[in-house]
């Protein structure tokens, strides 16, 4: 009869320590969680191999960066902040455009970033890249 | 007087839903906690405007530093060869078909180095690519 007393003691799991633990690893994952606010500007490249899709001439925008920044826009030189203005105009005025942009070899990235976000400004949507010429 | 007896009703906050709260924090930091972190290279990015977040989960990026001197790092390896990047691409995107690229380069960097690296992630098949820069003005 005592061992069948002894079944009915307390087997209950104590919790009061469960919110300590669960306050433990809440700080743990608020520490190692890092919040990523970066950003950037996004681009599709083209699939590879050497498809040459032709574009009509009117479609087309040519636009080169040299070394030193310089802008050329179908001809003419303008600047990096012109380009967003240009550009928009053209493409309201030809819904079809595609921008082909060209640097050097030697162009800084820091250019080109800015180019792209100029050209993200006017809201093109296409855009092709050039390679650059090989010597 | 017994203005003085209603001051004495019980103030205490309740907290007995104290632990559910923080279950829910718990479990909201565990799932958009990812602990694979890459420390890559030291780069000043370009700044720009019209920078946007990357859509979907960090889980699909994969990120490729080029830092002073052409050197690449692609997650945790280090690129020696340019072929190698290719390499290195490629296994990570054929598991995982969703993969988004983010590139993080140098200010200074020249475009024959940014260009070899878009060539090399055309070959991977890897297109869709992220320019990280820092929010900027005018310039």
């Amino acid at each position: 009869m005592l061992l069948g007393k002894k079944k009915e003691s307390n087997v209950e799991i104590p919790s009061a320590s469960l919110s300590d633990i669960v306050f433990l690893l809440l700080i743990f994952f608020l520490v190692t969680t890092s919040i990523d606010t970066e950003k950037g500007l996004d681009l599709v490249l083209p699939p590879p191999g050497d498809t040459e899709i032709k574009i009509p001439k009117e479609n087309l925008a040519n636009m080169l960066v040299n070394a030193s920044g310089q802008v050329l826009l179908d001809g003419e030189i303008i600047k990096v902040r012109q380009i967003s203005r240009i550009i928009r105009e053209k493409i309201t005025a030809n819904p079809n455009l595609v921008i082909s942009l060209k640097t050097d070899k030697e162009t800084e990235y820091d250019i080109y970033i800015h180019v792209l976000d100029q050209l993200k400004k006017a809201e093109a949507k296409k855009i092709s890249l050039a390679e650059p010429d090989k010597e | 007087m017994q203005i003085k007896k209603k001051s004495k009703v019980n103030v205490a906050i309740p907290t007995a839903s104290m632990p559910d709260i923080i279950f829910m924090l718990l479990i909201f930091f565990m799932v958009a906690t990812v602990i694979r972190q890459y420390s890559g290279l030291q780069v000043k990015l370009p700044d720009a405007q019209k920078i946007q977040k990357i859509e979907g989960s960090k889980r699909h990026v994969m990120t490729i530093w080029v830092g002073e001197g052409n050197q690449i790092v692609c997650n945790d390896v280090t690129i020696k060869k340019m072929s190698e990047l290719r390499q290195v691409v490629y296994e990570k995107r054929a598991n995982d078909p969703q993969l988004k690229i983010a590139l993080k380069i140098e200010k200074t960097t020249d475009m024959g180095m940014v260009n070899d690296v878009h060539q090399e992630l055309r070959k991977a098949s890897a297109l869709s690519v992220y320019y990280f820069a820092v929010p900027g003005g005018e310039f």
